[in-house]
């Protein structure tokens, strides 16, 4: 009995923690059922008849893959551009003194404590008063802006962890300013300027609220999965949602693999080969 | 290096350093002759490594001159000096295989052909067959050696290491010591050592400069400098020794003498670095003998006595502490040959060295008695 | 050595005239840097805030098609609190409850990959994260499913008599404060993950050897220590599930109507710019204000 006990206080805690992943992951589970599914009417949310026709047919409602399409192509606009402005940021932050930089922190930091409830009222209160028609266009100017935060801090912990005297090494052995930059300082960020792009994307790919405000007529994936729902969801939305968690859990985890392939190999080389041994 | 010559001499000129209100390195002057062996040692913040970043060019100076030979390479980019530096933690590229890291200075200065330059490298610092691993694979000596062939491929005037066998432990410095020594030999290059270690400094270097608040202390030959410091810092920071608060009260012939604790001890004054006032008797722990009674010191010795207060054993002595009548507690190293007598913690016993082994050091007014802690360790070493 | 100047801005007197040239190239150089990205934050996060302040206090007669005139109407904001008072104090008190549910089921989440998981750790991180690979709106309509009226969720609480036989889940405030904790769960989880991982198992180890019970533990050490990602965790959960509305819209019923449902029909049903800018401006303070009094309380030594 006591060693029952002891079992439970040594693993309860994992135990919670399995069933709060189940609770993140149901969902995901009932997304991919649906997109099985063959609804027994428009509005109906429940399971019916499984089929394979969605899969099939992912366009069969062709505003849907409209919609997609239009958001891709915001995400990549907003994602180039936030990322191109924010690490620039990033570098002038971490490598550079210049007057007002607590004033810019501020301003930097702010975007990501707002409610996204609050930038979109406020930036459809600007383009209104500005006279800008609200379209494709505003969409991406308001998710440059909420990405940039996010970018700039992304960048900002690569760049600041990076070893100075890498940098010092590389200009000691010949490297001048521009080459140092190329050789050494680039691709020793480029890995957290990978993951702030794939972060803006995703902000921006999934982003609603702002969207809601600042789109006008233009429909994106988001967009449309909210008029849908008032009016019935075609189960292809389940196919989408299925289809982009499949890809990035897959991204994810073959990164992962890598890493963890790489650090095996550098166990194995961690000891010396024997000629080496011997004479060292 | 951009050319081979005019190769000399690396000289540093009235070379100072601030950052804001704190002066990091102080009119420093100092020249260090071609194809030597030169340490900086002292403790961390005595500006030593600051002073090797002038060099390098990774800092500039707020005066002062860096010449090598006749040119003044003080304003010159790091990239356009013949200089390379050893960093400390090595500094080697995290995203490039050994080959790459070695090879990076003469792509730099677009050398085509690096190929056989490199494995003659790599196996001057015997790494042959590690070019395609990567930095992270490698031990700590590994990297210390890729880090030494990366900079000396390039056949640097002078070769800068900063504290490069910082991060290894004992066993392996002591390995590495030997190593650079023999690479050093072989290449002939001016090697610009910059360490806390003073056994590290003494057994590579061929000259050694005590720095301390941006200052040299004392420059010379590591026996030298042990022997004979030329300051209470540098006897204290080399080595250990028991520095008796006297005053110099006159000379006998080739001797200077000292008052001190009101006995009269003689130093020969070629070993004198004041000969009035103030003064400190200095005398090296393994200077000093111990005996039971005054009646068993050998004529010509002077002593001191006083009551054993600690006796630690560590194998190849036996290290005493003696608490003399006035407080101050001298340290004394007695080799265990076997010969010698032992003594128990509260034992009266006699201190005598021979006083060609003392020294005299000047000394402010102020200053009471110096002794080192028992420990072997030198000042700062935990940096 | 901290105060090493940066090589590439070197500044500091020069010691020769290339290097003169060089400073003064690179002090502008990090202004230069920052332009771009600094305007956009300008230009496109404070300068509409400032828009949004003067459209509060519009003239609550003027339309769209009529236009608006800046007439100081500071009454708009007793008006709108005044008609929306319940709508307000409810995003507060679900975003709170959410927040509650959130912190029981996050922080074991979280102690369990830090300190429990071993080799799983990294895995068990991506499913904290995975879920967010999918869109939001459709992860919220799967809970629509779940909580269905003829769902197996709802089935199974009938049967066990949690609910009533006619009792719902769907449209109820239930639904909406789950759907809350769901959504915004992982932004909890991280953060606390991080400082988690942080701690130190010997000082858990430590504790117990000086005779603290596992409760005294947990309340001596690893909270304490587990501060710092508590407060980030626990304020990016609750900054974006105040202002959330999508969850009251898709989960609920206009009874369970949060203040962004008021201000999304305020800017794009009725039209009325003064109201919803007073609105969005009034949720922003609150917001503000009640993470200003929690950083306060939070900021001293003894939290509990």
């Amino acid at each position: 009995m006591s060693r029952v006990s002891r079992w439970l206080a040594q693993h309860w805690v994992m135990g919670v923690a399995l069933l709060v992943l189940g609770y993140l992951f149901l969902p995901i589970a009932v997304v991919a059922a649906l997109s099985f599914n063959r609804p027994s009417s428009r509005l109906s949310y429940d399971f019916n008849e499984f089929t394979l026709d969605n899969w099939r047919n992912p366009c069969a409602t062709s505003d849907m893959c409209d919609a997609v399409l239009r958001s891709a192509q915001i995400g990549f606009l907003a994602t180039v551009a936030a990322t191109a402005l924010g690490t620039l940021m990033a570098f002038a932050l971490v490598r550079h003194r210049f007057r007002g930089r607590s004033g810019l922190n501020v301003l930097i930091f702010l975007p990501m404590a707002t409610p996204e409830l609050v930038m979109g009222t406020s930036l459809l209160a600007l383009f209104v008063a500005g006279g800008v028609p609200l379209g494709f266009w505003t969409i991406v100017i308001a998710h440059v802006m909420f990405c940039l935060s996010f970018v700039v801090v992304t960048v900002k912990a690569r760049l600041a962890g990076m070893d100075r005297r890498l940098e010092e090494a590389a200009m000691d052995l010949y490297a001048s300013e521009w080459q140092t930059f190329r050789r050494i300082t680039l691709p020793l960020v480029l890995p957290g300027i990978v993951a702030a792009a794939l972060l803006a994307f995703s902000l921006s790919f999934d982003d609603f609220i702002i969207t809601n405000f600042n789109s006008g007529t233009t429909v994106t994936f988001p967009m449309y999965v909210w008029g849908a729902a008032q009016r019935g969801i075609p189960p292809q939305v389940n196919v989408i949602g299925t289809a982009m968690f499949a890809i990035a859990l897959l991204l994810v985890l073959a990164t992962m693999l890598r890493g963890r392939r790489a650090r095996r190999s550098a166990i194995t080389a961690a000891v010396p080969a024997p000629r080496a041994a011997s004479r060292s | 290096m951009a050319q081979e010559t005019p190769a000399g001499d690396l000289r540093l000129a009235n070379l100072t350093k601030t950052f804001g209100p704190f002066t990091a390195v102080d009119d420093l002057s100092l020249t260090i002759a071609q194809g030597s062996f030169f340490a900086l040692l002292g403790a961390s913040g005595c500006g030593k490594t600051t002073t090797l970043r002038m060099i390098a060019g990774l800092e500039e100076p707020t005066s002062g001159q860096v010449l090598l030979g006749d040119r003044d390479i003080a304003g010159l980019r790091p990239y356009k000096r013949p200089v390379n530096t050893v960093f400390q933690s090595y500094a080697l590229f995290p995203h490039l295989d050994i080959f790459e890291n070695v090879a990076f200075g003469l792509r730099r200065r677009g050398i085509r052909s690096v190929d056989s330059q490199v494995r003659e490298m790599l196996s001057l610092v015997q790494l042959d067959g590690y070019e395609r691993r990567r930095p992270t694979q490698l031990s700590g000596g590994q990297q210390q050696r890729v880090a030494l062939a990366r900079a000396l491929i390039n056949h640097p005037q002078v070769l800068l290491l900063d504290e490069p066998l910082g991060a290894l432990d004992l066993k392996l410095r002591r390995q590495m010591q030997i190593e650079l020594k023999r690479i050093q030999t072989e290449v002939g290059i001016t090697f610009v050592h910059v360490t806390h270690d003073q056994e590290e400094a003494m057994t590579m270097a061929d000259t050694v400069a005590v720095m301390n608040a941006g200052r040299i202390e004392q420059l010379g030959a590591p026996a030298d400098i042990y022997e004979f410091p030329a300051t209470a810092f540098v006897a204290n920071f080399l080595g250990q020794s028991n520095l008796i608060a006297g005053e110099v009260s006159g000379s006998n012939g080739d001797d200077t003498l000292v008052t001190a604790r009101g006995a009269r001890f003689s130093v020969p004054s070629a070993r004198a670095r004041a000969d009035e006032g103030p003064v400190y008797l200095g005398v090296r722990p393994e200077k000093l003998h111990l005996a039971g009674a005054a009646v068993q010191v050998p004529a010509g010795s002077q002593h001191l006595e006083g009551t054993i207060s600690d006796a630690s054993y560590v194998g190849v002595s036996t290290q005493y502490l003696l608490r003399t009548s006035w407080g101050t507690e001298l340290s004394v190293f007695v080799a265990n040959s076997g010969t010698q007598q032992r003594f128990a913690v509260g034992e009266r016993a006699v201190a005598y060295w021979d006083p060609r082994h003392a020294f005299l050091l000047g000394r402010r007014a102020d200053e009471d008695d110096r002794t080192t802690p028992v420990l072997d360790q030198p000042v700062g070493a935990s940096s | 050595m901290s105060i090493l100047a940066h090589v590439p801005a070197g500044s500091g007197q020069p010691a020769s005239p290339p290097q003169t040239a060089r400073s003064a190239r690179y002090r502008f150089l990090p202004y230069l840097l920052l332009l771009p990205g600094a305007a956009w934050l300008l230009l496109f996060f404070a300068v509409p805030l400032v828009q949004l302040a003067s459209a509060s206090l519009y003239d609550p007669e003027g339309s769209l098609s009529t236009g608006y005139a800046l007439t100081w109407a500071f009454g708009n904001y007793p008006t709108a609190l005044q008609q929306y008072w319940p709508q307000f104090s409810r995003s507060f008190l679900y975003a709170g409850m959410a927040l509650v549910l959130a912190l029981l089921m996050g922080y074991p989440l979280a102690y369990a990959i830090a300190q429990k998981a071993g080799r799983w750790k990294n895995l068990l991180l991506v499913c904290v994260v995975a879920p967010m690979f999918t869109s939001f709106l459709v992860r919220t309509l799967a809970w629509k499913t779940i909580l269905s009226d003829n769902g197996w969720l709802v089935g199974l609480l009938r049967d066990v008599h949690l609910l009533g036989p006619d009792g719902r889940l769907l449209a109820t405030p239930i639904a909406v404060v789950l759907g809350l904790t769901y959504n915004f769960l992982p932004f909890l989880v991280l953060p606390l993950y991080a400082s988690l991982e942080r701690l130190d198992y010997r000082l858990l180890e430590a504790a117990s050897d000086l005779y603290a019970s596992p409760l005294k533990t947990f309340r001596r050490v690893t909270l304490p220590l587990s501060m710092p990602g508590l407060i980030a965790g626990t304020l990016l959960f609750f900054i974006p599930a105040t202002g959330d509305y999508i969850n009251a819209e898709l989960l609920g019923t206009p009874n369970q109507y949060m203040i962004g449902n008021v201000i999304d029909s305020a800017f794009l049903v009725r039209l009325d710019y003064p109201q919803g800018a007073a609105l969005s401006f009034l949720l922003m303070s609150a917001i503000l204000a009640v993470v200003f009094v929690y950083l306060r309380r939070a900021g001293t030594e003894d939290v509990l």
